[in-house]
């Protein structure tokens, strides 16, 4: 009965293959395959490695962001405003076209924007101690705002050739530069997330920012930077998007911070912070691509599109909780 | 036990509720194993055990928040289920809970006829007899508050006579009383006192709750003891004496209350001098020593914690300062007092202390994660092994360290944040109220281990509003009044008489 004649306690409860059996990557990843193989059935032009390396075009910019959004999101924060900074970007690196600037200022034009608006929503967030959620609610309409105001029903054109490789390069054969980019961002925020001090400190202050405060964790100076990463990373993905397009229009990448969040959330991380991971947001960006993909290969329209994402997002996130219900009847 | 005693009763008048062989299971956890407990009416059942115990678990199972994965539930003999907490209410089974759950921003009466407000013409709610019942109810338990006042405006006493009326709004037969005492002075306590004594003369059952053994001997009729999740001991209070009951409880006896301590102060750690803040406290000047324990006493709202938390980095003092080893140091923020060796066990272990969601290991490795890791990336193996060697010491129990630590019980949860903080090798120590709502056996063990980090040379502060712990544990004690230092006693002027009469600023004369 005495304490000290137990054994002493295990590290682990369960085996990491056991772990990895009732993961909610696992079922997400069935999703994909299931969708892949529903897709080559649906159509003949779906396997095909030049239709399936276009098909990445449609997750590989959104995904940059969800990255930094989903740390964002387990930190107990979020950034709506990322679609507005892409345009604000785009709009600043049009500009820059207009006074004669080549592809390395644009880059630099790019990347500083997204990380100005990274800063002045973190400012305002961590410094002031608003809501994030209002926040960026309000710099959403400021930044692209500030894009019509500038642009208002022009447009900015004529990008210097070598520009347009960072949205229509490929590196090897079908490899485009975006996917490269993606693949590196994807390991890079895996390590980031999973494997270093900062990660642990972000699933640390999503559980519980009080009690990390009184660990000795700089909470404020962390979120700041995880604000000033979703804006980097808003930034990269303006300057693919805008390569890609070869142009700039206010309406840039309208819509984009619903469907980063979605990527977000049908990877698995939770919406009030405190949990999440990389491989699911990597599995959730191909499951999206492939839903609009396979959908687009037969013709559907973008609206049914968006409702085919809803229901998927609906499903996928009902369907353990559904499981668990039926289980205890 | 006295067998023919507990019959006696029996055949007076049978049970109200039965429950039998119940068992529950949480993952790697078995919280309760075939545990049995009978409710008598018109009597008090005082349930104890320490910490971890299965006192809760059976609590949210009566209530219908848990479901028991085995075993029966008997109203009036005949078997009853409780899928959610309504059926429970509707059954007549109704609790106050240790944290009362209350609304801020709705009325009194609102919040006592929360979910079963009387409706008048087309459902809506009869706000008029909404608070005249709640008056009457109001009035019944001796309370004298306004029903339409909202909650916010009322003290943490009040709300708790709110949660009391909440109970009773509803024709319960079964009330069940989760530590109703906690949160409330002495002469609080003695009117809940009497609002027991009433309810026992309705003829309703009582389950009470309690970690204090004064209040149990006082009103309860008969006494279950759990330990480890299993049923150790039942029967009439008449029949049981303190010691017994300790002895069912921890399964050995606990005679020494507090380890005798040889203290021996070394050479001064920490000096505060003139320590203010614009409105919690005002020029605090002290010195602590390695090895020694100084106390801090005072009544709630004398500044304690404030003070200590603002030594630790939380908020900033508006003058004074703080120096280590005669050294000044500025501490602008948690991270500066860690690094400078002073760390804090707060009060509030569930906001400020554990990190609920990450698990055991995770918790405990959190201000250490300079040490276990290389150039910034995490060591798992050495973080285990950190863990290891800190939860052993402190005698902790949990299925394995990957478990959330929001599984563990209360006092396991506190020995997690004090692993946390001896992992980091601290110099100074505060401990604010380290016992409190933790029962006799953890609370032996952390007085055991506080006189053992001094004996080992670590400076500890100790928080605590129980002039036993204080006596029993300090070497000496600083009193604290509305934010002031109202004495600083030790030796033979360290009694029970003056600290009380410091605190409450009561003069020299007597």
């Amino acid at each position: 009965m005495s304490l000290a004649e137990r054994a002493t306690i295990p590290d682990r409860l369960n085996s990491r293959l056991q772990r990895a059996a009732t993961s909610w990557e696992l079922l997400l990843f069935l999703v994909a395959v299931a969708i892949f193989i529903a897709n080559s059935f649906a159509s003949p032009y779906f396997l095909n490695a030049w239709n399936l390396s276009d098909a990445t075009f449609n997750f590989t910019e959104k995904a940059l962001i969800a990255f930094a959004m989903a740390l964002l999101i387990i930190s107990g924060e979020i950034d709506l405003s990322v679609a507005s900074i892409i345009a604000l970007a785009s709009t600043a690196m049009g500009a820059a076209v207009q006074l004669g600037a080549g592809t390395p200022v644009l880059v630099f034009v790019g990347l500083a924007t997204g990380l100005a608006c990274g800063a002045f929503n973190g400012a305002l967030v961590t410094r002031l101690g608003l809501p994030s959620i209002v926040v960026t609610i309000g710099t959403m309409s400021l930044f692209r705002g500030i894009s019509y105001i500038v642009l208002g029903d022009g447009a900015y054109r004529g990008y210097p050739a070598s520009f347009s490789y960072f949205g229509q390069g490929y590196v090897f054969w079908v490899v485009s530069f975006e996917l490269v980019l993606f693949a590196l961002f994807a390991l890079t925020y895996y390590v980031v997330l999973h494997r270093t001090n900062f990660g642990r400190a972000i699933f640390a202050i999503g559980n519980n920012p009080t009690a990390a405060l009184f660990s000795g964790l700089r909470v404020r100076r962390i979120k700041f930077v995880l604000f000033l990463l979703t804006g980097l990373m808003s930034g990269i993905a303006a300057i693919c998007l805008t390569a890609r397009l070869g142009s700039t229009r206010p309406s840039i990448g309208f819509g984009w911070e619903l469907e980063v969040v979605t990527m977000v959330v049908l990877g698995g991380v939770n919406i009030l912070g405190g949990s999440g991971s990389i491989p699911g947001v990597v599995i959730a960006a191909f499951v999206m691509g492939l839903v609009t993909f396979g959908l687009g290969l037969l013709n559907v329209p973008g609206i049914v599109m968006s409702i085919f994402i809803g229901l998927l997002l609906i499903g996928v996130i009902a369907l353990p909780r559904l499981w668990t219900i039926a289980r205890t009847r | 036990m006295n067998m023919q005693a507990v019959e006696a009763a029996t055949r007076e008048s049978a049970p109200v509720l039965t429950l039998e062989g119940i068992t529950k299971t949480f993952p790697g956890v078995r919280a309760l194993s075939e545990v049995g407990l009978d409710l008598y009416p018109g009597q008090v059942t005082a349930l104890v055990g320490e910490n971890g115990a299965g006192k809760s678990t059976i609590v949210k199972i009566l209530t219908g928040i848990y479901q028991p994965d085995g075993g029966r539930i008997r109203l009036d003999g005949q078997d009853v289920h409780f899928p959610t907490a309504q059926h429970a209410t509707t059954a007549g089974i109704t609790a106050i809970h240790q944290e009362t759950v209350l609304f801020d921003e709705l009325s009194v009466a609102e919040n006592i006829f929360l979910g079963h407000a009387p409706r008048g013409r087309f459902g809506l709610i009869d706000t008029a007899r909404m608070q005249r019942d709640a008056r009457a109810l109001l009035e019944r338990i001796g309370a004298r508050l306004d029903p339409a006042l909202p909650l916010k405006e009322l003290g943490i006493a009040n709300r708790h006579l709110v949660a009391i009326a909440r109970a009773l709004s509803v024709e319960a037969r079964v009330v069940v009383m989760d530590e109703p005492t906690a949160a409330l002075s002495q002469k609080e306590i003695e009117e809940l006192y009497e609002l027991v004594e009433r309810l026992k003369a309705e003829g309703r059952a009582i389950l009470f709750i309690s970690h204090k053994f004064d209040e149990i001997f006082r009103i309860a009729d008969r006494y279950t003891v759990f330990r480890d999740g299993e049923l150790v001991g039942h029967g009439a209070m008449a029949d049981v004496d303190e010691s017994e009951l300790v002895r069912l409880m921890v399964g050995r006896s606990v005679d020494q209350i507090f380890p005798q301590r040889v203290s021996a102060p070394g050479p001064e750690v920490l000096r505060v001098e003139g320590y203010s803040h614009p409105t919690e406290f005002d020029d605090i000047s002290f010195t602590l020593r390695r090895g020694e324990i100084l106390g801090f006493y005072g009544l709630v709202g004398a500044g304690r914690s404030e003070l200590m938390q603002a030594l630790f980095g939380v908020t900033r003092p508006s003058r004074g300062a703080v120096h280590l080893d005669d050294a000044p140091h500025a501490i602008r923020t948690p991270a500066d007092a860690i690094e400078a060796g002073i760390v804090y066990v707060p009060e509030d272990r569930g906001l400020q202390g554990a990190v609920r969601g990450l698990p055991i290991f995770q918790n405990v490795t959190l201000p250490s994660l300079r040490e276990t890791s290389r150039r910034g990336f995490l060591r798992m193996a050495e973080e285990f092994a950190l863990t290891r060697r800190y939860t052993d010491r402190l005698e902790l129990r949990a299925a394995a360290l990957d478990q959330d630590v929001a599984e563990l019980s209360g006092g396991n949860q506190q020995k997690v944040v004090i692993a946390k903080w001896l992992a980091t090798k601290p110099r100074v120590i505060i401990l604010d109220e380290p016992t409190k709502g933790i029962d006799i056996g953890s609370k032996a063990a952390v007085h055991a281990f506080m006189a053992e980090l001094a004996a080992e040379g670590l400076a500890v502060i100790m928080v605590s509003s129980e002039i036993p712990e204080i006596l029993g544990m300090s070497d000496r004690v600083i009193v604290m009044r509305e934010g002031r230092m109202a004495a600083e006693l030790e030796g033979e002027a360290l009694t029970p008489e003056t600290l009380v009469r410091h605190a409450a600023g009561i003069g020299e004369g007597g």
